[in-house]
């Protein structure tokens, strides 16, 4: 297992050199091992979305490197065709996104794109269809404008996994997204990265969400990475949340409340299980601490 | 007896797809709601819970049944002045609903249009940031504020035309937790001061906030009462796949081990309340 991104003192500013400049990216570290699954949290402007769309090339570095699997984007030659089957990104709402009248057309776009053969496009696009959680024969034929908005989310899903990426790259994947939905959407995502050994780079708001999904989690305050780590490191540092006002699980801002009144918790503890066994502890008198689910 | 704000009576709703197909949305609600209520509206994607909201002034006029906001029937387009004055909506996405290039004259917008002169406009505007906390913003570009401040801003323009109820449409489904809570305490500190509050939203734990809680399903209301007694019903609620509040599942977890900890609690501060009530103020110490 290698490194597949490597981010060295990335900077980025938008509209340069005019009145309006506005540096999104102040020297951005970061690197990603193959097969990972990693979070980027971080306020609205902290330059999440400007770091991402570096990862396949939408953005070139205006100055530091950024390595995508051995390629330097900085390359004149960059193979930038290749690199984008490579790193799928999906945006926040790609829903708005469809533009094919059918929902196999949309999804179908990319492989044709590259030149595929027919059979192979198909065989891709009903491998996609059904990873996003859409049924290839009941849908392939429905006109995409009639779709509901999981359903034309989970459309614009496929047609970035019909590339076949390495690296799957998601900017807000939940946002808008009911419970149900979004809880579906999160067992895929999980699926992609355990079962298909995709490497999966998200950015989130929902920390619920990022606790349970993220092996590591970056976080980002004015265009640098300010911290990182796992998110029981994360969430377990009350500076670190409190400095960059990131909201913690709602379950490790309970445990910091009882923390706060004296009570010896470890706030680190974000899982339910883990959590309300932290505050069986100092119920019981006998003070027996056990972790994990059902003791 | 009490005269309802809004009356729902036997309301369904049916969308056209084509000159063949219709959809039922709506299947015979009713319901009723009071002058200073504040009521959530909880159901999936797809359950309806927008297409009842819509209905609450008159955007959409039932299919079968009747809507009366303070006794005018949504369906007579003569009142349509009269009904969209009291009862005001706030949407989902915040940068659809701005208009203007500077705060207050986004505030102004709706102002303008009903013809309020200038000095009584400079007022409301005023009223209007002020109740959501936005008045150091009042020249800036709303394009620099944050989702949160977007939709705050949202907000005062409705409250702005000065309506007796304010209806959010999933008003904080495209917000982070920060602007999430934003708002929920704008809402709050409106409702103390007599505003009548439908929040629509699929996240049940925002549902915490309010005095009642109707859960939509399918077109009805599959579930009615204060949120207490609904977070309790944890079965229907897993069957309806609807999110039960942290500190709900929490509570329930430690109950089945300490049996003396209620199990009903739906506020954060209720869980730390409990732990004090049972392990006493003895940590304190350690």
């Amino acid at each position: 297992m290698g490194t597949v991104i490597e981010v060295e003192d990335l900077r980025y500013t938008y509209m340069e050199n005019t009145p309006l400049a506005h540096q999104a990216l102040a020297g951005v570290q970061l690197s990603v091992e193959e097969g990972e699954c990693v979070a980027i949290i971080g306020h609205t402007g902290s330059g999440k979305s400007t770091l991402i769309q570096h990862f396949n090339g939408l953005l070139r570095p205006q100055q530091g490197r950024v390595r995508v699997d051995g390629q330097d984007l900085s390359d004149p030659g960059l193979d930038l065709k290749g690199l984008r089957r490579k790193v799928g990104l999906v945006f926040q709402n790609p829903e708005d996104q469809l533009f094919e009248k059918w929902v196999g057309d949309d999804v179908a776009f990319g492989p044709l794109k590259m030149g595929l053969p027919l059979k192979e496009v198909r065989d891709r696009v009903r491998w996609a269809m059904e990873m996003a959680g859409l049924s290839f024969e009941a849908m392939k034929d429905r006109p995409t404008y009639a779709l509901s908005g999981g359903q034309k989310r989970k459309v614009a899903l496929a047609g970035v996994l019909a590339l076949r990426p390495k690296v799957l790259v998601l900017d807000e994947p939940t946002a808008g997204l009911d419970p149900r939905s979004r809880k579906e959407l999160l067992g895929r995502i999980e699926g992609f990265n355990r079962r298909e050994k995709m490497t999966v780079i998200f950015v989130s708001h929902n920390m619920e969400e990022v606790a349970c999904l993220a092996d590591r989690i970056f976080v980002m305050a004015a265009g640098q990475i300010v911290a990182q780590g796992t998110p029981r490191e994360i969430f377990g540092s009350r500076e670190v949340l409190l400095q960059h006002r990131i909201g913690a699980p709602e379950t490790v801002e309970i445990l910091y409340r009882i923390q706060g009144l004296g009570y010896p918790v470890d706030v680190g503890a974000y899982e339910l299980d883990s959590a309300a066994a932290e505050i069986v502890s100092i119920l019981r008198p006998q003070g027996v601490k056990s972790h994990g689910p059902g003791i | 007896m009490k005269e309802p704000l809004i009356r729902m009576e036997g309301v369904s709703f049916d969308y056209r797809l084509n000159s063949e197909e219709v959809v039922r949305v709506l299947r015979d609600v009713s319901l009723d709601i009071y002058l200073g209520e504040y009521v959530a509206i909880i159901g999936h994607n797809g359950s309806g819970k927008s297409t009842l909201a819509k209905h609450f002034n008159g955007i959409l006029k039932p299919t079968e049944g009747n809507v009366y906001v303070a006794g005018f029937n949504t369906k007579d387009d003569r009142y349509r002045r009269e009904i969209r004055r009291r009862v005001g909506m706030v949407f989902q996405h915040p940068d659809n609903q701005i208009v203007a290039t500077i705060v207050e004259d986004d505030v102004a917008f709706g102002l303008e249009n009903i013809g309020v002169p200038p000095r009584e406009m400079r007022k409301r505007i005023d009223a209007a940031l002020e109740a959501v906390g936005m008045s150091s913003y009042r020249n800036r570009p709303p394009h620099h504020l944050s989702g949160g401040q977007k939709q705050r801003v949202a907000i005062a323009g409705v409250l702005a035309m000065e309506p007796r109820c304010l209806v959010l449409d999933e008003a904080t489904s495209m917000l982070d937790a920060h602007g999430r809570r934003e708002i929920l305490q704008v809402l709050r500190r409106l409702h103390q001061r007599g505003m009548t509050i439908i929040a629509v939203s699929h996240h049940m734990s925002e549902a915490a906030e309010a005095d009642r809680v109707l859960v939509i399903e399918a077109g009805r209301i599959a579930m009615e009462g204060p949120p207490r007694e609904i977070f309790q019903r944890q079965e229907l609620l897993r069957r309806l796949q609807l999110d039960i509040p942290v500190a709900t599942r929490l509570a329930g977890r430690i109950h089945e081990r300490v049996p003396d900890f209620q199990p009903d609690l739906i506020h954060p501060r209720e869980i730390v309340d409990e732990v004090v009530r049972i392990a006493g103020k003895k940590g304190a110490a350690g």
